[in-house]
């Protein structure tokens, strides 16, 4: 098939899949929008509020990363910088060896993914475990998440059943209890085993240093229950000012994700264990991740770094629904990652200019989004550079002979009479591949070119005003 | 090894050198987010117990009614903060076997735990615990059954009076509800990594 890369992607999605992912995207959006409207008064005007308190937070990082390192130096954590995503690894694979460390278990961290953090440690000698549910059967299947809070949106119970029945988890079983109630027995082992526990942070308050962390399963609850050493790695752009911004962003991330006044686990984290805590790290390393996050910052989208990884952009998305996850080819898929994958690729943009592309440009993400970021926007700039950059576009019908009807008055006019063929011809024989995929499913019009001109030239020209 | 703090620092200072003015902090009142209308004249012990049922959680007022719902759920064997057990212990008849010690090696036959509270939220339904307070994480993590003992007194209203006592302590998690995950086919399924079920002791 031709066209652009997200439209092969799509095109081999399993009916199947599609279906399930529709009708589960779908009724978390509905539930979610319920939810918002019968609590508040007006909850646009929450998300316009939380907008500009990420977009300062963004706007001020100058000050406000500086002001949360001194803060978790402070509580007696330790701070590392990552410029890119190897720096990131090193500083994770530094720290496991300076404790003799082989073996962590990961919760709730995006950047990690994007990091290839597992991969990287598995190389060097390292048992990377993912302890979310989902989380931990895309690990078992070499998989990669196709959702940013349900990752195995696209898989069923059966494919679940079997790959726990290849690595030794019980026999043959489908029920979603079952499945379940044999990961939690399997995991907790894992986590009281694990040397490290390593989370990312939903947000990072700069006035105390506080990590905010959600789960609903508590699988980095667990992951700090367990371990001695905890390290998160944090986006730079999940910085709030103050610990009360928290308190209104955790009110509207719940109900966005899932439709929950609040996740199951709200943790609030800003240093090792207390004294009197038997159980927990006593050591904390907390790495500010840029990766290309700084380069977004001095962009024209920057307002994306306002991004909470609710996932609403994604439920309520057209394109998404049909498309599902790995479409995206990325780590962050749906609107969002329309907007982020691309620039998060820096130079190699193009290699991704296809996803800003898919879009109807409806602008429901922008409508549910929990911080008001403008997607559909964002997605029109990085088209038009993607123009400007010359990126190939396969697929788009040629523009070149309508640029040239509109701008030859005489060519125009003919158009207009030989386009009444379109009324007697069978459409499908037009050799325009674009309107050939259009016309299969759907018929055009009839053809009614001129009659705005007949109109205008018949329309009575007013007065010329009195002298 | 290099860290990368003056690159990304200035990287960020660059970044935002272009830009003529930077959006400015907006002043708001924490009170739009609350939901007054749930909180107006209740009680909030009442509230709490109301908003701990909708989220599958589950809030008590006497030691006598946790341990008949311990014993009717077959949860013989548990573990229980060392500074409650006194006052607790008279409540627990034979049959129960209650150890003030977690001890992680065996971390699959503790059936419940009984931790303190740090306080509650009652528009959320949802439990506080703080480090300072909670005698052991594991012990109100990994057993299937988590009693936690709140004090009237300590419960809030909202999320935005919790966030503001949120105090001093390094560790502060809010529970709201029994552990869940809706992975599998999006089915809800309690009990994932902590606890199936959450419950709140509610004393004076």
């Amino acid at each position: 098939m031709k066209g652009q890369a997200i439209d092969r992607f799509a095109a081999t999605l399993p009916a199947e899949t599609r279906a399930s992912v529709y009708q589960s995207t779908k009724a978390t959006h509905e539930k979610r929008t319920r939810l918002l409207f019968d609590q508040f008064a007006d909850p646009d005007r929450l998300r316009a509020l939380a907008g500009e308190i990420k977009q300062h937070a963004i706007e001020n990082l100058d000050t406000y990363l500086p002001q949360a390192e001194a803060r978790l130096r402070a509580n007696g954590a330790q701070v590392h910088w990552a410029g890119t995503a190897e720096a990131a690894c090193a500083h994770v694979l530094r720290i496991m060896r300076d404790r003799g460390a082989t073996k962590m278990v990961k919760a709730k961290t995006m950047v990690s993914e994007e990091i290839e953090l597992a991969d990287y440690l598995g190389r060097h000698g390292i048992e990377a475990l993912e302890t979310d549910l989902g989380e931990f059967i895309i690990q078992i299947d070499h998989d990669h998440p196709s959702h940013i809070v349900r990752p195995i949106i696209h898989k069923n119970r059966r494919e679940i059943a079997t790959s726990f029945e290849r690595e030794g988890l019980g026999a043959y079983n489908d029920d979603p209890a079952t499945i379940t109630r044999r990961a939690r027995h399997h995991l907790r082992h894992k986590y009281l085993a694990a040397d490290v526990g390593l989370t990312g942070a939903n947000f990072l308050s700069a006035e105390s240093g506080r990590i905010a962390l959600v789960t609903n399963e508590g699988n980095s609850r667990f992951s700090v229950a367990a371990t001695r050493c905890h390290i998160v790695l944090v986006g730079i752009e999940k910085i709030v000012p103050r610990d009360r911004d928290l308190g209104l962003l955790l009110n509207l991330l719940g109900r966005s994700a899932t439709a929950q006044d609040l996740t199951v686990y709200t943790e609030f984290i800003s240093g090792p264990r207390d004294p009197a805590q038997p159980d927990g790290p006593e050591e904390m390393h907390v790495i500010f991740v840029d990766n290309g996050r700084t380069e977004v910052l001095a962009g024209e989208c920057r307002e994306i770094l306002r991004c909470i990884r609710c996932g609403a952009c994604l439920n309520v998305c057209p394109i998404y629904r049909q498309a599902s996850g790995h479409a995206y080819r990325s780590v962050y898929p749906g609107p969002v990652g329309a907007v982020l994958s691309p620039l998060l690729l820096k130079e190699n943009f193009p290699q991704k200019a296809d996803l800003p592309k898919a879009s109807s440009l409806c602008g429901a993400c922008h409508e549910v989004c929990p911080v008001n970021i403008p997607i559909p926007d964002l997605l029109l700039r990085l088209r038009a550079r993607a123009k400007e950059e010359n990126v190939p576009s396969p697929g788009t019908p040629p523009m070149g002979p309508w640029a040239l009807l509109a701008s030859q008055p005489t060519a125009w006019r003919a158009a207009l009479v030989a386009g009444r063929a379109l009324n007697v011809l069978p459409t499908r024989l037009i050799p325009v591949p674009a309107l050939q995929a259009w016309t299969a499913s759907r018929e055009l019009p009839g053809w009614r070119g001129g009659e705005f001109r007949r109109w205008l030239k018949a329309r009575r020209r007013p007065a010329p005003p009195a002298r | 090894m290099t860290d990368d703090r003056e690159s990304i620092l200035s990287r960020v200072r660059g970044a935002l050198a272009p830009l003529h003015e930077r959006a400015p902090l907006p002043a708001y009142d924490s009170e739009i987010a609350v939901l007054r209308s749930l909180l107006a004249g209740r009680d909030l012990a009442e509230l709490l117990a109301e908003r701990m049922r909708r989220v599958n959680g589950l809030a008590l007022t006497s030691p006598a009614a946790v341990v008949a719902h311990l014993r009717a759920g077959g949860h013989r064997h548990g573990y229980c903060d060392p500074a409650l057990w006194p006052e607790l212990a008279p409540h627990f008849a034979d049959g129960f076997t209650v150890e003030t010690r977690f001890d992680r090696t065996r971390v699959d036959e503790y059936a419940f735990g009984i931790t303190r509270a740090a306080g509650a939220i009652a528009e959320s339904g949802t439990i506080i615990l703080k480090d300072r307070t909670t005698s052991s994480r594991l012990g109100a993590l990994a057993p299937w059954v988590h009693i936690a003992v709140v004090s009237r007194a300590d419960i809030f209203g909202d999320v935005t009076q919790a966030v503001a006592a949120l105090g001093e302590d390094r560790n502060v998690v809010w529970c709201t509800g029994p552990s869940k995950t809706a992975d599998v086919e999006g089915i809800l399924i309690e009990g994932v990594h902590g606890p199936g079920e959450q419950i709140a002791l509610i004393v004076p």
